[in-house]
């Protein structure tokens, strides 16, 4: 197997193999991130990160259904002060084993989402992850960056400008042309694009109480039940723009990794599927990953990235 | 639907046990629950917090009130609905061939008691060490006394048995054992610490349940971080071998940000 590469350049970024930690999963101290590295991950991210500490919102805040989790954790972190200190203990454990890291952030204001990625910056993540996207904190702030072209686009440039870090920017599912943002951070600066966020919000309720299980109510949906449209975003967004896409929603084996490289994805995010497989799933997917390129004679990613763009459909 | 979901209950019985603590049984089981492990107990409307089980069937959970959550578990009556999910976690391993001594102190009555329940009916016997403040604050003294294990109890003011620390007391009766004994420990963290110099300064062996802020309970969220250890998957229990290796033990907790917060 050894001669297989699963390596990939994400924004000028090495990553060992394609899959990465996606943000609010475990990514929230420095030696849990390593954990999650030395169990096989090609890269983590760190829950996203705001100027002031967060509680976050009353439990339960992440369940199980059938179709994969519902969370609304409510962005709760210790703030960037105490969060970049994490990301220098990561880094200093991470280099070594060739595992970058990324640091999501995320503001009320387009102005703090500038403060915040310079502040990060100090603490040299090797790439910053833009989170305009959450599903879950629009009420707070009355509206959700990501759902407007111009609003989106600002965003990317305050952040560009704050930083010399590549940066990706962070879509949601919940817009009804995500392509037409897509183009806008790129046109803004963007080095690449992470879609999706969670999809949603949802709603589950307990039958009993006639109360939603959640403690905030409505919550992001991800797992499984995200795939089929996270793999359309995926797609949609591929074929329009030119810089790399980092995957995310619902990929839970190799099969799944695979689907969203043919469709042009760079790396692949996983965060539900770790609730399904553990966190030893980055390592199971590079294996289930292998096993498809020699089956069919690929020997690095490239040879089959994008194949699926090709065919019109 | 999985484990990661809450299953409605109803509370069945309340009892209170002592001024600040209840125990509360459910009209539901958790047939597969080891002791050590633990429930998320939801309170519609409310909040939703980890609960050690004392029994598995009926569910049983003890609670002490210190907040806004275990204040409005205690306003509930019986036939009040809530839910449970789990049961979560790594529980205790009860060694057979070694002498067990389990020592709880403050409110890590629940797991010590479903242990003790356990190893009696493994036909391993066992010696329980129990400490509170004061006499009134003691609880499952008379339960552990209904399952005929040694019991030793230790109040601070000396109003219940020996006067001082429940460590102290246990360490004496250790050293009586004929050989080196396995210590089973739940209780605040300074007591669980200096357990933990005791087993490394005698070379007994440990597992010690301990406590850190969950808020996912399956290893999603990250919240319940020991150094690289999640409480809610690789603990609560964890040996002490384990706890030897994690710096913030005895020194640092973590918040419901995450943020690291000296302990004490
Ligand atoms: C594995 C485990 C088993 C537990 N078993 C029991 C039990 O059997 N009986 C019992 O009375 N208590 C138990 N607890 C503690 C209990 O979950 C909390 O103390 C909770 O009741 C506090 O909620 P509150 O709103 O009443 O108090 P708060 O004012 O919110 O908190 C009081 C204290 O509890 C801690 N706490 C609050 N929320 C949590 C949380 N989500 N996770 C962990 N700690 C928290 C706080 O850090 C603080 O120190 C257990 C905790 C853990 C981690
Ligand atoms: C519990 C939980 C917390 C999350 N927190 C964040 C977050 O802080 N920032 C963010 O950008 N995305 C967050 N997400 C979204 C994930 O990063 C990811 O985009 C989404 O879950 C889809 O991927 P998945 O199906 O592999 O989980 C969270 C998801 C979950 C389940
Ligand atoms: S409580 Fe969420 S990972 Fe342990």
């Amino acid at each position: 197997m050894s001669e297989l590469d699963l390596s990939v350049n994400l924004c000028g970024v090495r990553l060992p193999n394609p899959t990465v930690l996606a943000s609010g999963i475990l990514g929230l101290t420095h030696k849990v991130m390593v954990r999650v590295a030395k169990s096989g991950a090609g890269a983590v991210t760190t829950k996203s990160i705001s100027r002031a500490p967060r509680d976050g919102y009353h439990s339960p805040v992440v369940l199980q259904w059938n179709g994969g989790l519902i969370n609304a954790v409510g962005l709760s972190n210790p703030g960037v002060e105490v969060m970049i200190e994490e990301i220098r203990a990561a880094k200093e454990k991470l280099a070594p084993l060739g595992v970058p890291i990324i640091a999501s952030i995320f503001a009320d204001t387009i102005y703090d989402f500038g403060a915040i990625a310079r502040y990060v910056s100090d603490a040299r993540p090797d790439l910053i992850e833009v989170n305009i996207s959450c599903p879950n904190i629009d009420d707070e702030y009355s509206r959700m960056f990501a759902g407007d072209p111009y609003v989106s686009a600002q965003v990317t440039h305050r952040v560009k400008r704050s930083t010399d870090l590549p940066v990706l920017v962070k879509l949601s599912p919940n817009v009804t042309d995500i392509v037409k943002i897509a183009l806008a951070v790129e046109e803004a600066g963007a080095d690449g694009i992470t879609a999706v966020n969670s999809l949603g919000p949802g709603l589950i309720l307990d039958v009993e109480s006639c109360r939603p299980v959640l403690a905030h109510g409505t919550g992001g949906i991800s797992g499984p039940a995200l795939r089929p449209i996270a793999v359309r975003c995926v797609r949609d967004i591929c074929r329009a723009v030119k810089i790399p896409v980092l995957a995310v929603g619902g990929v839970t084996t190799g099969r799944d990794v695979v689907e969203m490289l043919l469709v042009g994805a760079t790396a692949v995010g996983i965060g539900s599927a770790v609730a399904l497989r553990g966190s030893e799933v980055f390592a199971t997917v590079c294996r289930e990953l292998e096993t498809y390129m020699t089956n069919h004679g690929y020997e690095n990613l490239d040879a089959f990235r994008g194949r699926a763009t090709a065919i019109a459909f | 639907m999985t484990i990661n979901f809450p299953r409605p209950a109803r509370i069945r019985q309340i009892t209170q046990e002592s001024r600040l603590v209840r125990t509360f049984v459910l009209d539901t089981a958790m047939p597969g629950a080891e002791p050590g492990q633990f429930v998320m107990l939801w309170l519609p409307g409310v909040d939703e917090k980890p609960m050690s089980v004392a029994v598995p069937a009926p569910l049983t959970l003890t609670v002490t009130r210190i907040g806004p959550f275990s204040t409005a578990l205690h306003q509930a009556r019986e036939g009040t609905q809530v839910g449970v999910r789990g049961p979560y976690g790594h529980g205790f391993t009860l060694e057979p061939d070694r002498p067990a001594l389990l020592v709880a102190g403050g409110c890590g009555v629940p797991p010590i008691y479903f242990l003790a329940c356990r190893a009696v009916e493994r036909g391993v016997s066992v010696t329980v060490a129990l400490g509170a403040q004061r006499a009134g604050d003691m609880v499952y003294d008379d339960r552990f006394r209904d399952l005929g294990v040694e019991l030793l109890l230790a109040t601070d003011d000396g109003s219940l048995g020996h006067q001082g620390y429940v460590t102290d007391l246990a360490a004496q009766r250790a050293r009586q054992f004929p050989q080196p004994p396995t210590i089973y420990a739940c209780g605040p963290e300074p007591m669980l610490a200096a357990l933990l110099r005791l087993c490394q300064q005698q070379g007994w062996a440990g597992q010690f349940s301990v406590e850190r802020y969950i808020k996912c309970g399956f290893g999603i969220c990250g919240q319940c971080a020991l150094d690289g250890l999640l409480v809610c998957q690789d603990g609560p229990v964890l040996t002490v071998e384990q706890l030897a290796r994690a710096q913030d033990f005895g020194r640092f907790s973590r918040s419901a940000t995450g943020r690291r917060m000296p302990i004490r």
